[in-house]
């Protein structure tokens, strides 16, 4: 790939602790053995986006795709590992370095009516952080933020208004005018167009496309969906319990799934071309990532699924140029190791 | 042809507001055979949930139906008092809601709540309606039935909840089930796991499905026919393959236009432009009219009349698409 590398993150892991509160602090002095509960969310996690690139994270519930979206924002500080930004490591980037990472990585999330504050016309909602962060004077304020509802499809006359008084929609373009007022490079998408209906959905997709045409804008594209990320993305990281089970261009994964998940997931998702289809099912649930299981975290769900991958933890394996997965399958066989 | 499990038959449910009176449903007919699984596509507002309600018989004030019928079986199910309606409610029409919270009691263990649905209908003995929940929920395939039987539905993950509603709904071998979105909260995975259990426990016990959803992919794996709804209408139906392979209502294909990961990826798609109208003022002509893009000047003047094809194919159009173009 000749594009310039915009951000790329190393061994990133996020881990959320629950320290054990007093009542349980109490029971342990009596001789109980509470112990803090560790999730986690994000393990071991290498990643780079391209600049105009669009990555796709997915995963069902509980993968850990929003928290890893949310390290690559700059919300979450990892807990161990490194973010890169143009190169640059961030912990160890200056103020100024350090500001052009936060504006240039802005995040936009599934909910808009929770992401917008309620009391604030959207016009002030867009135009806040460009005033702020001085890329425009309070007098070119208007026209700035005008500029920006046309650029989303938003008649600049509503800015006057507040996001109630908006449709779903509507609201989801908000969310976008905010984050391309600090002229990011790269959009962090979680979920956001999850809870639009179709006709809207696809509506907004296009916008996203329009954008990433117009200002060569990157993204981390974060979904459920399969459908929504084959249309949308370049390449597909699949994430299962926090880690990354399968990496590599969209159109090979598409055509070629290697791991046993990527290819149950594939199978499940519904298709307007499968008519009165026998539904192929995973047996089992996603397990509580508080207590993931040993090994490779999909074994007790998995159909191919042989002793190894219970005591294991299967490698990353390069299957081709920038393909990459995870399962003793593509390393060696599932039998147990000698 | 066998007679149908439910007729629905111009059915008008509208909502007397403040603000006016919407019309969530204006004038839907649609029948169900026995087996058969029907999809009720629509987005957010379009009066398939009002539908669902209306044929269940809950819906509550400012709401009301305003006129035609619903036939369970061939009995007229509109103008029946709350007694008589309780008495069809959950022996031979069940619903399933989207969030199993909705039916489930969060105070009450699972055998409680489910004994209780045997005993409204049934005079069993504790044993007899123990047994029956149990049977149920290895029907919908609940590990160890008897030892999840006692526990609290918190204690169950979503996709485990929305199989004990659905093994409600089918405790006392229902004609007909009404299913509101009850797998669009849930992951892919999970999804198919319900999707698989519900085409089956439908072929196994002849059960007719009502399957509300703003998914078109659900509705093609799944459903024998589709109805679409726009604006409280039906716009178009008839057999799952003749409305996806060559819709003839705008708003059908522009729906299919927009599912991603069919178009070719990475080109633009197929976009309906503007937004769902609000129900509270329609348009005097088609409801569609102001997003389509084959409207033309006799759309405004009047609701389209309902055209009838083969095999129960129906469509609200004047000016339907070619299908050179529906392809």
């Amino acid at each position: 790939m000749a594009a310039q590398e915009l951000l790329r993150i190393e061994g990133i892991s996020k881990r959320f602790v629950k320290p054990v509160d007093l009542a349980g602090r109490i029971a342990n002095m009596m001789g109980a053995s509470n112990r803090e509960a560790v999730v986690h969310a994000v393990d071991g996690v290498d990643l780079s986006v391209a600049e105009g690139e669009v990555v796709a994270l997915v995963g069902e519930s509980g993968c850990g795709k929003s928290t890893l979206g949310r390290v690559i924002a700059g919300i979450h500080e990892p807990t161990e590992g490194h973010v890169f930004w143009r190169g640059q490591d961030i912990a160890m980037m200056d103020s100024a370095a350090r500001q052009a990472f936060t504006l240039g990585a802005q995040m936009i999330f599934q909910d808009p009516m929770s992401s917008l504050n309620p009391r604030i016309r959207a016009g002030e909602i867009v135009g806040e952080a460009p005033r702020v962060h001085g890329l425009v004077d309070a007098a070119g304020q208007a026209e700035y933020v005008a500029t920006l509802f046309r650029q989303v499809g938003l008649d600049p006359e509503y800015r006057r208004r507040f996001p109630h008084q908006f449709s779903g929609g509507q609201r989801a373009r908000i969310g976008i005018a905010r984050a391309l007022a600090v002229k990011p490079k790269l959009l962090v998408c979680d979920e956001s167009v999850a809870a639009l209906d179709v006709s809207i959905q696809a509506q907004v997709l296009n916008l996203f496309m329009d954008l990433r045409e117009a200002l060569g804008l990157a993204y981390v594209f974060i979904s459920h969906d399969l459908g929504v990320v084959r249309h949308i993305s370049d390449r597909i990281f699949i994430m299962y319990l926090g880690r990354v089970i399968e990496s590599g261009r969209t159109d090979e994964i598409f055509r070629e799934p290697a791991h046993p998940y990527t290819r149950a997931l594939l199978d499940n998702v519904p298709r307007l071309d499968a008519r009165k289809r026998s539904f192929s099912t995973v047996k089992g649930e996603i397990p509580s990532p508080l207590n993931p299981p040993p090994g490779c975290h999909f074994h007790p769900r998995c159909p191919l699924a042989g002793p190894r991958c219970s005591v294991e933890v299967p490698r990353r394996t390069r299957l081709a140029e920038g393909r990459i997965v995870a399962c003793h399958l593509a390393d060696g066989g599932v039998a147990a190791a000698a | 042809m066998a007679e149908p499990v439910l007729a629905v038959d111009n059915l008008a449910t509208h909502f007397f507001t403040r603000d006016g009176v919407v019309k969530s449903v204006d004038g839907v007919s649609f029948t169900v055979a026995p087996g058969e699984v029907l999809g009720l596509v629509g987005e957010s507002g379009s009066g398939k949930s009002v539908t669902g309600f209306s044929i269940m018989g809950l819906i509550d004030p400012p709401g009301r139906i305003v006129s035609g019928s619903i036939r369970l079986k061939g009995e007229e199910l509109v103008g029946r008092t709350e007694a008589e309606m309780r008495a069809v409610r959950g022996r031979s029409l069940a619903m399933i809601f989207q969030d199993p919270m909705m039916t489930l009691n969060p105070v009450l263990r699972i055998d409680t709540q489910m004994m209780e649905a045997v005993h409204a209908h049934e005079k069993v003995s504790e044993k007899a309606a123990r047994d029956r929940a149990v049977q149920a929920l290895a029907q919908v395939g609940i590990p160890s039935p008897e030892e999840r039987l006692s526990a609290y539905p918190h204690q169950f993950s979503g996709g485990m909840r929305q199989r004990v509603a659905i093994a409600i709904a089918l405790i006392h071998r229902p004609a007909l089930i009404i299913a509101d979105e009850p797998t669009t909260a849930l992951d892919v995975t999970i999804q198919s796991q319900i999707l698989a259990e519900v085409q089956k426990l439908c072929a196994e016990s002849g059960t007719a499905l009502v399957w509300i959803t703003h998914d078109l992919a659900v509705v093609a794996g799944l459903a024998d026919r589709v109805a679409v709804m726009y604006a409280g209408r039906i716009v178009e139906q008839g057999r799952v393959d003749d409305v996806l392979d060559r819709p003839l209502h705008p708003y059908t294909h522009g729906l299919i236009g927009s599912v991603p990961g069919e178009a070719m990826p990475g080109k633009r798609l197929a976009q309906i432009p503007g937004s769902t109208p609000s129900l509270g003022r329609l348009p005097p002509g088609c409801a569609f009219e102001p997003r389509c893009s084959r409207a033309v000047e006799a759309c405004r003047a009047g609701a389209p009349p309902l055209a009838e094809g083969p095999q129960g194919r129906a469509y609200r159009c004047i000016n339907p698409v070619p299908a050179e173009e529906a392809a």
